[in-house]
Order: structure tokens, then sequence, then C-alpha cells
């Protein structure tokens, strides 16, 4: 009985065996022969002609105009340095990379990374990839390229661990800017807010006026804990915001409780079809004067400039309330992952994003300024020479929603989350004790 | 009475086109929107009919925008033809083989494995997710068309098996018999008195398993990399990013719409029965 | 039925029929391991995950027990899950029957151009719900209503009904509203799932359509003139005689609909995301977004898992119940 079943189950597996080698084969007639290369995974997901063929593979959420455009010149730098190279754009849409985050993880957990992708210098840089071993120290580029001296120190730190470099910050954004239509404020004889006061005066006016005084976006999960962490950097001022991360500051606290009262009534001045609505549209009813003002991070610069508009005459903008002085940084980098499919590939992508040329290329048109400090500020408009100037000389503090304060267990989903399901319920109790607890559990007492 | 009677019918008429309406008024949006121009999208004029008709947003969705690195979904639509294919074939064959043993071949224990393995067809394949991706990754298959295959074979077994094991059922036992007095083996039996009643089974179930898959979002989404990526992730991803122009959007929706439409148009009564045959057992 | 399986057993002692018993078993074998190890073994793994300690993205398996579980039932997100859930599968369920129902006995009249309008109810069902889902968005898309309405807001604008307008899928209203001291999240009806509700129903109700038709089709003429002969009116033969002969199939609509309903994740996708707040949010979706970015797997397979039991709580009742009926 037991020889038989033996039989039977051998029987078995050579079945499925050729069943597996059946799905395969009129599936991808070119995957099958042997994989000769050191990732047999990678291998495996390039069905291609013999031998690899000569891919890059460039792994970003950047499909919004503007952004997808400074990619694109990244892009043509690299061809016009590696002509016989394809370029694979493997984008996946999506605001602030939500959607494009779990597919990245699916792939690097499955074994099939791309050769390399845009990651938030930070913690979801360090937390997620480099702790946990899924990356390459680039340390070895910086010497040669002579790169340690040409980005701020500050930046560096950020994707530092245990003394190596995990990765090339590209660009560095600012997360708290309040846009606003310049028609629609001189028509109401309104002055941009500087304070949470002034805002709420010059709302008050606007809505008595028949315009939603503020463009919210909440489609792509990350727009309302946007708006959430511009308010505590105002409120907080950036020692307080700081103290958020550090564990000196409590989320129960009084402090963070009266901001978020400031916050709930600012809410009360949002368009109702939120949810709906994605950053870019939420940036839209600002240029097309549906709404007066919105609260985002300076890529809306790129979205504003490359549908037509000039900042500084029909959008203008200043910090948002009450965080002058304060600037918060919102960086993308690329890494290097263990086991890219085309490692040399990679590391001369790496070499194009660091480089000063390719810098001063992508910035302009994603709406950033350069991570490196010998830019020429010429290249820029009057918005990111303003920025430039604030960068050199204001607080510079990590936002948590874009990845550098908090890692994804908690910046990712509970506090998108709890963010989301404020706007809705206003429990302020609810919010400031699941931000304490997740924060907790996930970055205090590390 | 005859006055009464006619009122009826009208209103009967009249109930069955207004829902007529209901079903076809999404798709008339889609058509009104996709041979629209660029130029004549507004939400002012969405419901109106384009004049003049354009092709300009199916050359879009199809072909994105190659100056700016972004994709339609012209690849991610091939991949779904790479995919679907082989997957529908093989799971043709598997469930015809099953269905063949678990009607005419019964034996101990037969009818409890066909209980479990039309449990899968009903789990929520969230449940299943995480060790698939990782066992996928172990024998490589991670991230490739055939690894899709192999999954929409694997989860396609339980319903393809029931279809032909209830078709099967409807073969009489007598013709197997004979056979076998004949002197007919196993596979004798399948294929020259099975095999020949089967062409109506393996058209149901090929129009099932080619629309199941051709619609899947689950692990079209999870399983694929940007090469093996396919048609409903793309349009999806499409819905996200760069097109908020919703005619590129409506091209995009009926593009990927396609194939399945047309297998129903030209196909719909096997299609039905597919669905009554998946609905219902024995 | 159960004259098939004497078949093989006749001639059991002789060693030619036991290879032929042997042969069938190994033709079915790859399917059975295939099944055993994709869907039983997978779920064993994920409900072993759901008990495990990982919840970052390196796997670590320190067993916790039923902690995930008693965090995911404390989750407002997960609270509003599966409130959704149930609204969503009550709605959609009774929409589908009730719909399908009528037009199956609407089309059961001896209609001209039946083909034509049953091929018209049914083909949304040959669509993907991520293509229904993107055609649905805009329909539901509110706009800046009523200044600058949109989608259907801007057809009831144009019929003079402005007074009907309203946020569709972006409304966040629970109705009524009242929130028990041991829940985080309010009762009972959140109105954008209503919206979504109504797109699932014109994807799959045509299906339903088609099953009631089947069914009607198949209860024999005489039994209805038999009763019309004895005087029953036309909806006394509907009640006493159509109704209860039709219940085999409500319960097999059921069961379809049902897990459809529990498992629904392509749709909330494409439609809302599971917005605003979590007024339209699913397990299905939560657990993507709660493994795939927030890398806790053991609270995603435990929310998995949760998924698995409510569809088993339906289906395998019913797999059971038909299992019995054949032996």
């Amino acid at each position: 009985m037991t020889r038989e079943r033996r039989s039977i189950l051998l029987a078995v597996a050579l079945v499925l065996v050729l069943v597996l080698a059946a799905c395969q084969a009129p599936a991808a007639p070119q995957a099958s022969q042997p994989a000769q290369e050191e990732q047999p995974a990678a291998e495996e997901a390039q069905p291609a002609e013999e031998g690899g063929e000569n891919v890059l593979e460039i792994f970003s959420w950047w499909t919004n105009p503007g952004e997808a455009d400074g990619l694109a010149a990244l892009f043509e730098i690299y061809r016009q340095r590696h002509p016989d190279v394809e370029i694979i754009n493997a984008t996946v849409a999506g605001g602030a990379g939500t959607d494009a985050k779990a597919v990245l993880k699916t792939r690097m957990l499955g074994g099939d990374p791309p050769d390399s992708f845009q990651v938030h210098g930070g913690q979801e840089l360090l937390a997620n990839w480099v702790v946990t071993d899924y990356m390459e120290p680039i340390t070895f580029l910086y010497e040669e390229e002579g790169w340690l001296d040409k980005f701020p120190q500050a930046l560096l730190d950020m994707v530092t661990y245990e003394g190596e470099l995990y990765s090339v910050i590209v660009n560095v954004h600012r997360g708290n800017v309040l846009w606003y239509n310049t028609a629609i404020f001189q028509e109401n004889g309104l002055e941009p807010p500087r304070t949470f006061d002034d805002f709420f005066q010059v709302a008050e006016a606007l809505q008595a006026a028949g315009i939603t005084p503020l463009a919210m976006g909440g489609k792509d999960r990350f727009e309302v804990a946007h708006l959430y962490e511009d308010v505590l950097l105002g409120a907080l001022g950036p020692d307080g915001y700081q103290g958020l991360w550090d564990g000196s500051v409590a989320w129960t606290s009084d402090e963070v409780r009266a901001a978020t009262e400031l916050f709930s009534r600012m809410l009360d001045y949002t368009n109702p079809d939120y949810s709906a609505v994605s950053w870019a549209e939420a940036a839209g009813m600002v240029a097309d004067g549906k709404a007066a003002m919105n609260i985002m991070g300076d890529w809306a610069a790129g979205y504003f400039i490359n549908t037509g508009r000039t900042l500084g005459e029909e959008i203008g903008y200043v910090p948002s309330p009450g965080s002058e002085g304060s600037f918060m940084v919102v960086n993308d980098s690329f890494g290097l992952p263990k086991g890219a499919p085309h490692r040399e590939n990679a590391i001369n992508w790496l070499r194009v994003v660091g480089s000063r040329e390719g810098q001063e290329a992508f910035n302009p048109k994603k709406g950033s300024i350069c991570a490196r400090i010998d830019c020429d500020p010429d290249v820029f408009g009057a918005y990111h020479q303003f920025s430039m100037d604030d960068f050199a000389s204001n607080a510079l503090v990590p936002s948590a929603v874009h990845g550098s304060a908090a890692p994804d267990a908690f910046a990712a989903t509970v506090l998108l989350d709890a963010t989301l399901n404020f706007v809705v319920d206003r429990d302020i109790d609810l919010l400031l004790e699941t931000l304490q607890q997740a924060a907790e559990e996930t970055y205090l007492g590390q | 009475m005859i006055r009464r009677l006619t009122l009826t019918r009208a209103l009967v008429y009249g109930v069955l086109l207004a829902f007529a309406i209901y079903y076809l008024f999404p798709l008339y949006l889609v058509f009104a929107t996709s041979f629209k121009r660029f130029a004549d999208v507004s939400l002012s004029t969405m419901w109106d009919w384009p004049s003049p008709i354009s092709l300009e947003s199916f050359a879009q969705a199809w072909n994105g925008r190659p100056e700016a690195n972004i994709r339609g979904i012209g690849d991610g639509f091939l991949n779904s033809v790479r995919m679907v294919v082989p997957a529908t074939v093989i799971s043709c064959i598997l469930g015809s083989l099953n269905g063949y043993v678990l009607s005419k071949w019964r034996f101990r224990g037969s009818e409890t494995l066909f209980t479990l393995i039309l449990f899968g067809m009903f789990i929520p394949y969230q449940s299943i997710l995480i060790p698939l991706v990782r066992f996928l990754q172990s024998i490589q298959l991670y991230a490739t068309i055939s690894g899709l295959v192999l999954v929409h074979v694997v989860y396609g077994i339980p319903i393809t098996t029931l279809i032909f094991r209830n078709y099967y059922a409807g073969v009489p036992n007598e013709l197997v018999e004979a056979a076998r007095i004949d002197g007919a083996n196993f596979f004798r039996i399948y294929r020259s008195v099975l095999l020949p009643l089967s062409i109506p089974g393996f058209v149901v179930v090929a129009i099932w398993q080619f629309t199941q898959i051709w619609n899947e979002y689950l692990f079209a989404v999870v399983i694929s990399s940007t090469r093996a990526q396919p048609a409903t992730v793309a349009l999806q991803n499409m819905g996200g990013g760069q097109f908020t122009e919703y005619n590129v959007q409506m091209a995009g929706a009926l593009i990927v719409a396609a194939p399945t439409l047309l297998v129903y148009v030209l196909l719909g009564r096997y299609f039905l029965r597919g669905l009554l045959a998946g609905a219902m057992k024995g | 039925m159960a004259r098939t399986t004497a078949l093989p057993r006749i001639r059991a002692a002789s060693r030619r029929w036991d290879w032929e018993r042997i042969i069938p078993i190994l033709m079915i074998s790859p399917s059975i391991i295939a099944i055993a190890i994709f869907v039983y073994g997978f779920i064993g793994w994920t409900g072993y995950v759901s008990m495990t300690k990982w919840n970052t993205l390196l796997p670590d398996y320190t067993w916790v027990g039923l902690e995930n579980y008693r965090r995911i039932f404390q989750d407002v997100r997960f609270q509003a899950d599966i409130r959704n859930t149930v609204v969503f599968t009550v709605v959609f369920i009774a929409g589908c029957l009730a719909l399908g129902l009528t037009l199956a006995i609407l089309l059961d009249q001896r209609i001209r151009g039946e083909n034509t309008l049953r091929s018209i109810y049914l083909f949304p069902m040959a669509l993907s719900l991520i293509v229904t889902g993107t055609i649905w968005r805009w329909i539901f898309f509110p706009g800046n209503y009523p200044a600058d309405p949109s989608g259907i807001n801007l057809i009831l604008a144009k019929v003079g009904l402005e007074g009907l307008q309203w946020g569709w899928i972006t409304d966040p209203t629970i109705w009524p509203g009242s929130r028990p001291e041991w829940l985080k999240v309010k009762l009972l009806v959140p109105l954008a799932l209503l919206p979504m509700t109504l797109a699932a129903i014109w994807q799959m109700s045509g299906f339903t359509m088609a099953m009631y038709l089947a069914g009607l089709r198949g209860i024999p003429d005489e039994l209805k003139e038999a009763a019309r002969v004895d005087g029953a009116s036309e909806w006394q033969i509907f009640r006493l005689i159509e109704l209860p002969l039709l219940r085999p199939i409500t319960l097999s609509a059921v069961i379809i609909l049902g897990h459809f309903s529990l498992k629904v994740f392509d749709l909330v996708m494409a439609m809302t995301g599971g917005g605003p707040a979590f007024a339209t949010d699913m397990p299905g979706v939560n657990m993507y977004y709660t493994v795939f970015q927030g890398n806790a797997f053991a609270k995603g397979s435990a929310i998995a898992m949760i998924m698995l039991i409510l569809v088993a709580l339906l289906i395998v009742p019913y797999l059971y119940s038909n299992r019995q009926e054949e032996m």
C-alpha cells in the first residue's frame, strides 16, 4: 500500500511538473532558457533575447505633468550617455506613491527588484529597506564622484545608516506652502494669510463671497494628513513638531490638541467632494478659480507651471499658516537594491541622478530644488529661488506623510487612516489616542 | 378586456425598456466620451454625443505619451492576451479530465474530494495571497506571465471541474459501459466517447475562463511587474495619474472591455450557459 | 446518480481493473495536489502568519496567538469594514434578487425582442469590475454642485431636478448615525456606499435575471394550467406555485451574490479607494493596504482570515448540504 502510494505520488509529481512546463512554454517562450545570470528571478521577469537585454528599469510614481517631464529629462541625459540601453519607465500612478509603494514591496519581497526605485530619504528608506538588508551601500559612488561635499550634511544624514550611504537624493520639495489664486484675493481685497488668525479671517470672507476657501484632495489618501502635518508644524513650531518624532512631545499633549482644533476648524472651509479629488485636481481648482487656496507641497508648482500658469502672477504662494521660518523637507532619492537585474546600468543611472547636469535638468520641471548645493539658481524661476533661500536659512524638519520622519507602519497607514477618519467624525480624542498608541508601537522606544 | 390587456402589456414593455436604459446609459457615456477630441471634453457637455467623431483618445490610451515615458494600455492588453490564451487552454484540459473522472470514474471519497475542490472556488483570494507571492518567488515565476497563468489555472480548477462534471453527468452511463465492454480503457473511452460530445462543454468553459481571467484584478496587481502587467492594472493605473482626461480613460475602458464584450456578443448563448453552470450545481 | 460509482468496482478483483481504478485517481491527482497546496496549504499558512508577530518587511514568526485579531477588531477601519460589508451585502443581494426576479417575470410574458433585451440586461457581466468602477466613478462624481455639477448631478440639473443633487460617492453621512458605546464607528448605512452598490447591482442583476428566467422556464406549463382551471388568479399562481419552486434558485443566487459581495475589492479600488473616511472601505481593500503599504503581514493575514470565515459561514453549509443530497 505505501509503495503504491509512493509511486502514485511520484507519478503525480511528474504530471505536475509537466503541467508547470506547459504553463510556461506558451506564455513566455523566450523565458524557458536556463538562467545563466546570478539573479534568476530577475531573468524571469524580463522574458528577452539571449544573454539578457540591455535595459534599465526605473520604478517611480511620477506620472503627473511636471514630474513625468522631469523624469523624462533625466532619461534623456541617460540616453545621451548610454544610447544602447533601453529604459523601462515603471510607473504606478497615485499621489504620494501610495499604490506604487504597495507594488514595490510586492516586487521586492517577491525577489523582483527594479534596477533602481524612487524612495523618500529618511525612515522610508532606512526602516523599510536598509535595516532589512534589501539595499546595497553606495558610499563608493559618492567617493568616486566626489559628491560628499556637494550635498548638505543634513540630507546625507537622512540616507546614512551605520556609516554607509544608501541613496542619492535627487531633489528637495517644500511641504508647507499655501498656494492661492491671486485674482480671487485681489477681487475680494484680501491678503494671503500668514497666521492661523489670518487664515480664518480670509476663509470667512471668501466663504461669505461664495468661494470655496480651501481646496483639499483625498482620493490619494495622503492629502488630508499632509494638511494636518503642516498645521502641526505651524502651531507647534519646528521644535515642537520635531518633538513628535523623538518622543519629547506626546500626541495627547495640550499643544497637539490645540493644533488639532485648528486643523478641525480649517476643515470646515474645504470642498465637500474632497474624497474623490486628487491632489492635482485640488491644485487645479485653485488654478481654475474654483477655490481660493490650497495647502500642498511645492510639487504643485510643477503642476501649475506645466498647465500654463505663472507663479507669482496667477498663482501666489506663502508658507502655510504659522510655519514661516520652517522648511518641511520632502525629498526623493534613488538607491541600489541588492540583486538589481542590471547593476551596472543602475549605477550609471545613479551617476546621472546625482550629477549637477541631471539635477539642473530634473528639478525645474519637477518643481523642486536641487539636493546638491552647487546648482545654478538661474535655471530656476522666482519661486524656486525663494525656496532655495529658505532652504539655506530656515529650520529644516522632516515630513512624516512623505516618508522621512516616521516608518511606514505609522506614516503610511495609521496616520493616513486616522486623519481621513477625522475629517468626517471630528473626534479629537480618538485621533490623538490612536496616533499616540501607534507611535508607541511603531517608532517610539526604539 | 382587450383594452386592459394591452394596457398591461404596454406597462410591461415600458418597464423593460426603462431598465434597458439603466443598463445601457453607462455604455452610452463610454462611447460618447471616448470618441470625443480632447478639445471637446468638458464636464458641462459630458453627456452630449461627440461631433466630430475622433479616434484621438484611443490612440492616446493605447500608446500612452511616449515623449514623457508614460505607458498606455497597449502593452498591458498584449500581456493579457499572452496570459489568457494558455491559461484558458490548460484550464479546459484539466477541467475536462477532472470532470470525466468525477462523473464517470467515481471512487471512494470522490464526492468528498469534489466538495473540497469546490470550496476553492469561493475563497477570498486575500486569504492565500501572501503565501502565493512567496511560493511563486521560490519557483521563480513571480512577476511573470507564466506565474499568472499558473495561478489562474490552479484557481480555475474548481469551476472548470464543476462545469465539466455536470456536463458529463448528462452523458448516459450506458455509452461508457458499452465502450468498456468493447475493451476500451480510460483514455480510449475519453477520446472516443466523451470528447466528441464535449465541444459545447469546452466552449462554455473556455468562455467562462476567458472572461474571468481577462477581467481579474487582484492577482493581476499583486503578481505583476511593469512588463507582465495585464490590461486591468494598466487601466487602473491610467485612471489615477497622468490621464485625468476622461476621454482617454473611457477609451481605455472600452479597449479593455472589448475582447470580453466581443465574446459575449458572438457567443452570448454559451456565455449564459457558463454563468448558469457556475451558479447551479447538478 | 449514485449508480455510477458501481461501474469501476464491478470487477474489482481482477488486476486489470485494479489498474483501471488507479489511472483515474492518477489523472485527477495534479488538480488535487494543486488545490491541496494552493488552497488549503496556503490558507493554513495565512492562518499561521495571522498569529505571529510578522508586522514589518522582515518575516518574524514569533507566536502571539490571537493578538492580531484582538487588534483589528479594535481598529476603527476594520469596524467600518464589517459594517460596510453587512450593508453592502444586504442591499446588493436584495437589489439583485428584486430586480432579477422582476425582469425575469416580465421577460417571461412572451415578449417581442426578448433575446435583445436579455442580452442588454446581461452584458455588464462580461465587463471587468475595474471597467465598471471607472465608468461609474465618473457618473457619480458630483462636481461642484449646484453651481458646476458633473455626472449624474448634471443630468439632474438638465431635467430640472436640482433638488435631488447630492454628493453620491463623496457623501460622508452615516445614516442614522448613532454610535454605540462599544463601537468606534457610527451605525448603520454609509450613504456613499449606496451608489457603489448600485454599480454592483448593475453588474450582477442581469445574472440573477438569467437564473430566475431559467427557473421560470423550467416550471411545467401543465402545473399552471391546472391551477388556472381550478380558478386561481395569476397572482396566486405566482405566489403559491412559481415562487416556492424558485426557492432553490434564490438560494443559489444568494450564495453566488453573497460570496461576491464579501470579497469585493476591484470595484472599491476603481471607484473610491475606500473613502470618504471609510464609508466605502471593505475588508479586502483594508487587507491590501495593511499588508502592502503598512507592511503588517500578520495583521493583514488576520483580516484575510476573517474574510475567509465570513465566506465559509455562507458556503460550507451549502456545499455540505449539496454533498449530502448526492450520497
